[in-house]
């Protein structure tokens, strides 16, 4: 394939795609640890009610608005959840169940009442985005990539999650050390002073950052995929906590490029004339890699054998 | 309008898909009952979205053999294939892998659903007429729906429960206790496998009227909300089949009675709402109660603690304490006892000098332990032992 036809029209959903998959992953790892793995899936379903008003107050489909919205939502929820657990005295998984399908159902609803039949705003949209559609328009090559022009006319989304990356890999570096030891034993970290709580919001706030930002490109399927398949095969392949994210972003690009590509001109080595979901099948893809790691990786084993 | 479709008076599909609904609603909320005394709500979230793969499937295969794709029994039967296979991917990952079940149902719940997203769009390109529709399943609906499927819905639900219903005793002996369960000869594997399918039935039944996403939320909402009534297990599972039907069947309702309503969501919604009530208003261990409970407790610690204060002739200035006791008549706004105070705080202090004694006596030790502060010793001992103690706590007074 020629530079003419990749760079404008593959080369941006592929970085975006790579990109959204290692801003999910790093995060992930954490919350796979500290058994909170379903988390990013209950933000990205809250999303949804978030963009949706978002769009409601502010009437116009902008990114900002949407993105404030969608990150109010996510807060909203983990403290809905965190109420209803503590006040309620009901187990987190349960407490969640019922936030995040609440906020889900009211997004729907609210996406029906309103009149946004006319706008780029659906349920199916949000659900497994349009990575395919975030093409480059104004390269003409791969010449077009040192041209100031035309990069000024890349997809918005690639510079909202080149940025999110940067930062979820800047916060995970600098917090690093307390954030392992908060994960791997919290009453250790308590006692060498470590605000263990403040810790644990953190990370749940970087993970809505991470799902937010994401989500805007490449809607919530992936989201929920990459924050828990590339960790969790990471997790079959080592035992210590540094490969175990390196193979988790290691594990993410392969989904992202795998899928994306399969999606895009799998479809065409079968004589079908039209390509796939390109988000779904980076979510296939990256359970066909757990699948494998679960088969063959060399830490699969339970930690504690049954008798 | 509302009333109507409230008292099945919308025509027979409208009606049919509102007892469909009930049925559904019962039979989800006992049967995530078990599953939430089980600490298994979410596994719910994997298996219903492990469906959408087999919809799409049976979809692509049913056109392939020159049927029907939007057969409704065809794709429900897809469904709960993918579904069983999604599950058995949970249990695999979760005990034969050093995975956690949450990441074991996260990471099933993702790839079957993007999966299913790639076969629907796989589909979209078949162009094959009558493809629309599948979506549907997405987040349910029961506009336009055909007579036989209203049947097959309304059928299905109430298979469900009554299945539900016959099972239900080895399932809450395995909820509340398997190995009491296990001692008392219930098959533990087998009932676990039962309850998996019936939440599996529940999906599949639900997912032309809630949808995926949403069927979830009726399998774990009423459950968590009847937990709030009462700590009995058999209570818990028949409040929450109660507001697992009541939400069914008032959800449906109102969409069928106004446009634009998608029945899914405000089935859902409606649950909620009555999670919310179950929240704040239930007795013992809804919000509210737990508030008050609270507050009267407080009232109760700065009023004894201000009448010994008055009784040691101690002047008040905390302004919680000085108001009780001013309500209550027994000081003046100034912290001036009354005579009704003065003879408050005598007996509260002959209480904690009572006390006293009993707390410096090894022998009463079990009595001891129920010593907070607040509580008469006239209500932990007899009036005979509580004259006992009076007569030795004389002693001691007429010594000096």
């Amino acid at each position: 394939m020629s530079g003419a036809e990749f760079v404008p029209l593959s080369l941006a959903p592929l970085v975006i795609g790579v990109l959204v998959a290692v801003t999910c992953a790093l995060p992930g790892n954490f919350l796979l640890l500290r058994r909170q793995a379903l988390v990013g899936d209950a933000i990205s379903h809250v999303v949804l009610p978030g963009i949706v008003a978002g769009f409601l107050v502010s009437g116009v489909i902008a990114t900002w608005p949407m993105l404030l919205g969608a990150a109010g939502a996510a807060l909203l929820a983990v403290v809905l959840i965190e109420a209803i657990r503590r006040l309620g005295r009901i187990e987190p998984g349960a407490a969640m169940g019922v936030v995040f399908t609440t906020l889900f159902a009211a997004g729907v609803l609210l996406l029906e009442q309103s009149d946004t039949s006319d706008v780029h705003l659906d349920v199916e949209h949000a659900l497994y985005g349009n990575l395919e559609s975030l093409i480059w328009l104004d390269a003409t090559g791969w010449a077009s990539l040192l041209d100031p022009a035309a990069l000024a006319g890349l997809p918005p989304e690639l510079f909202r999650i080149a940025a999110a990356c940067a930062l979820v890999t800047g916060l995970l570096a600098i917090f690093w050390r307390p954030l392992k030891i908060a994960t791997f034993d919290e009453g250790f970290a308590a006692s060498l002073g470590l605000p263990v709580q403040a810790i644990s919001l953190g990370l749940i706030v970087v993970a809505a950052i991470a799902a937010v930002a994401a989500f805007d490109a490449v809607g919530s399927i992936i989201v929920i995929a990459m924050f828990i398949c590339p960790p969790a095969a990471a997790r079959l392949m080592t035992d210590r906590l540094g490969a175990q994210v390196a193979w988790s972003v290691a594990f993410a690009v392969v989904s992202a490029v795998a899928g994306y590509v399969l999606a895009g001109y799998g479809p065409l080595w079968f004589g079908a004339r039209d390509a796939v979901s390109a988000a779904g099948m980076i979510a296939t893809v990256s359970g066909l890699i757990l699948a494998i790691a679960a088969l063959a990786g060399p830490r699969r084993r339970p930690l504690q054998p049954r008798a | 309008m509302l009333f109507d479709a409230l008292t099945l008076g919308l025509g027979y599909n409208a009606s049919l898909v509102t007892l469909g609904a009930t049925a559904l609603g019962i039979a989800a909320g006992v049967t995530g009952t078990f599953l939430y005394l089980r600490k298994r709500a979410l596994v719910s979230d994997a298996i219903s979205h492990a469906t959408l793969p087999g919809v799409a499937l049976a979809f692509i295969v049913a056109v392939a053999l020159g049927g029907d794709g939007r057969s409704l029994p065809v794709l429900l039967l897809g469904s709960a294939i993918s579904a069983g296979l999604g599950l058995l991917a949970v249990q695999w990952l979760a005990t034969r892998t050093r995975l956690t079940e949450d990441a074991a149902i996260g990471a099933v719940l993702s790839v079957f659903f993007g999966l299913g997203i790639v076969l629907l769009t796989v589909i979209q390109t078949l162009a094959t007429a009558g493809q629309a529709g599948l979506e549907d399943f997405l987040l349910g609906s029961t506009a336009g729906m055909l007579r036989s499927e209203a049947l097959l819905i309304a059928v299905g639900g109430a298979l469900t429960l009554a299945l539900t219903l016959i099972l239900r005793r080895p399932m809450l002996m395995t909820a509340f206790d398997p190995a009491h369960a296990g001692a008392m000869g219930v098959n533990l594997n087998r009932t676990d496998i039962a309850m998996m399918g019936l939440v599996m039935a529940v999906t599949v039944v639900g997912l032309k009227i809630v949808g995926l996403i949403l069927i979830v939320a009726l399998l774990i909402i009423p459950p968590v909300a009847a937990r709030f009534w009462s700590d009995r297990a058999d209570r818990v599972v028949l409040l929450s089949g109660l507001i697992g039907g009541a939400s069914g069947w008032i959800g449906a309702a109102i969409s069928a009675s106004a446009a634009d309503v998608p029945t899914g969501p405000v089935i859902v919604l409606v649950a909620f709402v009555l999670f919310s009530l179950s929240f704040f208003l239930a007795p013992g261990r809804g919000v509210m109660a737990a508030a008050l409970n609270a507050f009267a407790f407080r009232r109760r610690v700065h009023l004894r603690q201000g009448l010994l204060s008055l009784a040691h002739g101690q002047p008040i200035y905390e302004s919680l304490t000085l108001r009780l006791l001013h309500r209550q008549g027994y000081a003046g706004r100034d912290g001036v006892p009354t005579d009704a105070g003065c003879a408050a705080a005598a007996r509260a202090r002959l209480d904690e000098e009572r006390w006293a004694v009993v707390r410096a006596d090894p022998s009463l030790e079990l009595a001891a332990a129920r010593y907070d502060g607040l509580t008469p010793l006239q209500e932990v001992l007899t009036a005979d032992q509580v004259a006992e103690i009076d007569s030795r706590r004389a002693r001691p007074e007429a010594a000096t």
